[in-house]
């Protein structure tokens, strides 16, 4: 068994009446890509927010390393090693590729609150983008203003901020939305070689890509954990075929 | 405009400044020490609105706050030593602006703008309404500050070219700073607050931190810029903290072109000599005012700054990219 990085137990978050995620565990490990599948509105959005700190979870506690992290905000979760890519591209457009990601790893460095010193003579952020930037596959490109490139490079921009700020587990959301399907393979590419080092949390609607790329899969359905296991198992599972990947069968 | 063009502009206008004196009248050159002070305040609001996103529509309380600091450091029947009272004034409106940032950074968009509007609102009616700072008459500076080290009078305030001089020099001095601040890591991520907050927040930054020290900062060069002030008119009014003047100082930012401390200053040379202009037209010099602040935001997006750059684009028939 490998190591667990990030997990969660009865985690639940209700929106007034609604109760947007119930009970939801889920166990992200080093080297393995777990993707989290289920039809719109079925909670995947909640799960990833409260998993990163964007949204406080109602009830459950969440643990990084062993842990327990439930009280800990977006800035503090990323700091210790929880990224976040977002569902809509969220970069920053007028910058350049290099200071998009030479920002997000300031954030790390030594005195990234600096009043005096010029933050383009600090080479260790500078090293660690350029780094990030030829991982995430976009070397050649650092001088670009980011909101220039093709929406796929802009989704490989965000995963190299990601990757800037040392994250051991990245929590993607739809990384492959609205990507051709040249872009999905090298994105998809991309993906199998982070995982090597990283925990990964895939939230994807692209099942051909989930199935071609997860190791494990958990699907939701109405804010609840259906099912949870190997491709292979979820392919097969009754439930799952009835709840999610059915309807097209039973219409045959 | 290229790079060397803007510098040429740039050393131009500063030999222009510092020679002035020798040459012109007392009447202009206190005006020019006037758009100077002005173009400070109008730098340290820059700092927030076009660099940190932070419409800041009070940022008058900070310049009022130094003003009547330095007015009540200032014994009846003598000066106040310049090397304290500076400090200290500048320290007032920086602390002024820590705590109101303390409240206000909670809040965003135009719940920011009114809660720093309401903030300023309170701190005029401090001055206006109790006798602290001689009520809504204000209060006289009789006796500028004294430049004495130890008994050793570098400059003398009291002298107009030495005042002159040494607001040419807070001037450079806030420009330089700023400069050094929005290249460092610090400013950096100021910008990056302005792109998306958010962002920045999932990337390991606690932006809160961040703009609060801006505030801090803004405050305390607004506090510099509203010191100058008072020295040099000899007199502090509640009218100093109004929302008027927190109004002018926002259009100043907005005239010269946001995210650009040149276009802070130049906003300030224009808003002053559009109102020296209109004043020795008409009487209803407000009006033509409003028509010009209109047209100039209608037909001069990114200000006056901008502005070369467009007609260059315009002339060599290419698309404006502003």
């Amino acid at each position: 068994m490998s190591e667990v990085l990030l997990s969660s137990e009865g985690m639940t978050r209700r929106f007034g009446g609604l109760t947007a995620n119930q009970n939801v565990d889920i166990q992200l490990e080093r080297g393995v890509l777990h993707a989290l599948l289920g039809p719109n509105g079925a909670g995947k959005s909640t799960c990833i927010n409260m998993l990163s700190g964007d949204l406080p979870p109602s009830e459950g506690t969440i643990r990084y390393k062993g842990e327990d992290i439930t009280g800990l905000t977006a800035y503090q979760r990323s700091r210790i090693g929880i990224g976040r890519s977002y569902q809509r591209t969220n970069i920053f457009p007028k910058f350049t590729v290099l200071e998009n990601c030479r920002l997000a790893a300031q954030s790390r460095r030594p005195r990234p609150w600096s009043l005096f010193t010029d933050a383009l003579r600090m080479p260790e952020a500078v090293e660690r983008a350029r780094a990030a930037i030829n991982e995430a596959g976009l070397s050649g490109r650092e001088n670009r203003v980011a909101g220039t490139m093709s929406h796929g490079e802009q989704r490989q921009l965000e995963i190299a901020m990601v990757l800037a700020t040392d994250a051991e587990v990245l929590l993607l959301d739809e990384p492959l939305a609205g990507m051709g399907s040249e872009e999905s393979a090298q994105m998809v590419t991309l993906l199998n070689r982070l995982k090597a080092t990283r925990a990964i949390l895939l939230v994807e609607h692209d099942m051909d890509a989930v199935f071609a790329v997860a190791d494990r899969i958990t699907v939701m359905v109405n804010g609840q954990v259906l099912e949870s296991g190997s491709p292979e198992q979820i392919r097969n599972s009754p439930d799952v075929q009835a709840a999610y990947l059915g309807h097209e069968a039973e219409h045959e | 405009m290229n790079s060397r063009t803007t510098t040429f502009f740039k050393l131009a206008v500063m030999a222009g400044v510092l020679a002035f004196p020798v040459f012109g009248s007392d009447f202009y050159a206190e005006m020019i020490a006037k758009v100077m002070i002005l173009a400070i305040f109008a730098m340290s609001l820059d700092l927030l609105v076009g660099f940190t996103g932070l419409v800041s529509f009070g940022h008058a309380a900070y310049f009022g706050i130094a003003a009547y600091a330095v007015a009540l450091l200032t014994p009846k029947y003598d000066p106040a030593n310049l090397w304290l009272a500076l400090p200290a004034s500048v320290l007032a409106a920086a602390v002024a602006a820590f705590v109101i940032g303390l409240f206000v950074l909670r809040t965003k968009g135009i719940y920011f703008i009114m809660v720093t509007l309401a903030f300023a609102q309170m701190a005029y009616y401090v001055f206006h309404d109790t006798p602290v700072g001689g009520g809504s008459d204000g209060i006289y500076l009789n006796f500028k500050p004294d430049a004495a080290i130890a008994g050793w009078a570098p400059f003398d305030l009291n002298e107009p070219l030495h005042l002159y001089y040494f607001v040419v020099a807070a001037m450079l001095f806030a420009y330089g700073l700023l400069k050094l601040v929005l290249r460092s890591p610090f400013g950096r991520v100021l910008v990056g607050i302005r792109s998306n907050e958010h962002r920045m927040l999932s990337l390991g930054y606690a932006t809160f931190r961040y703009k609060l020290a801006a505030f801090t900062l803004a405050g305390g060069l607004a506090g510099l810029a509203g010191f100058l002030y008072a020295v040099l008119f000899g007199f502090v009014t509640p009218e100093y903290l109004s929302w008027h003047k927190s109004g002018d100082v926002l259009l100043m930012v907005i005239l010269g072109g946001m995210g650009n401390l040149a276009g802070a200053i130049a906003g300030a040379v224009a808003l002053v000599g559009l109102q020296e202009i209109f004043t020795s037209v008409t009487k209803h010099w407000q009006l033509l005012m409003g028509l010009t602040i209109v047209a100039a935001v209608l037909f001069m997006p990114g200000g006056l700054t901008a502005t070369p750059a467009r007609i260059m684009a315009r002339i060599n028939g290419g698309k404006s990219n502003v």
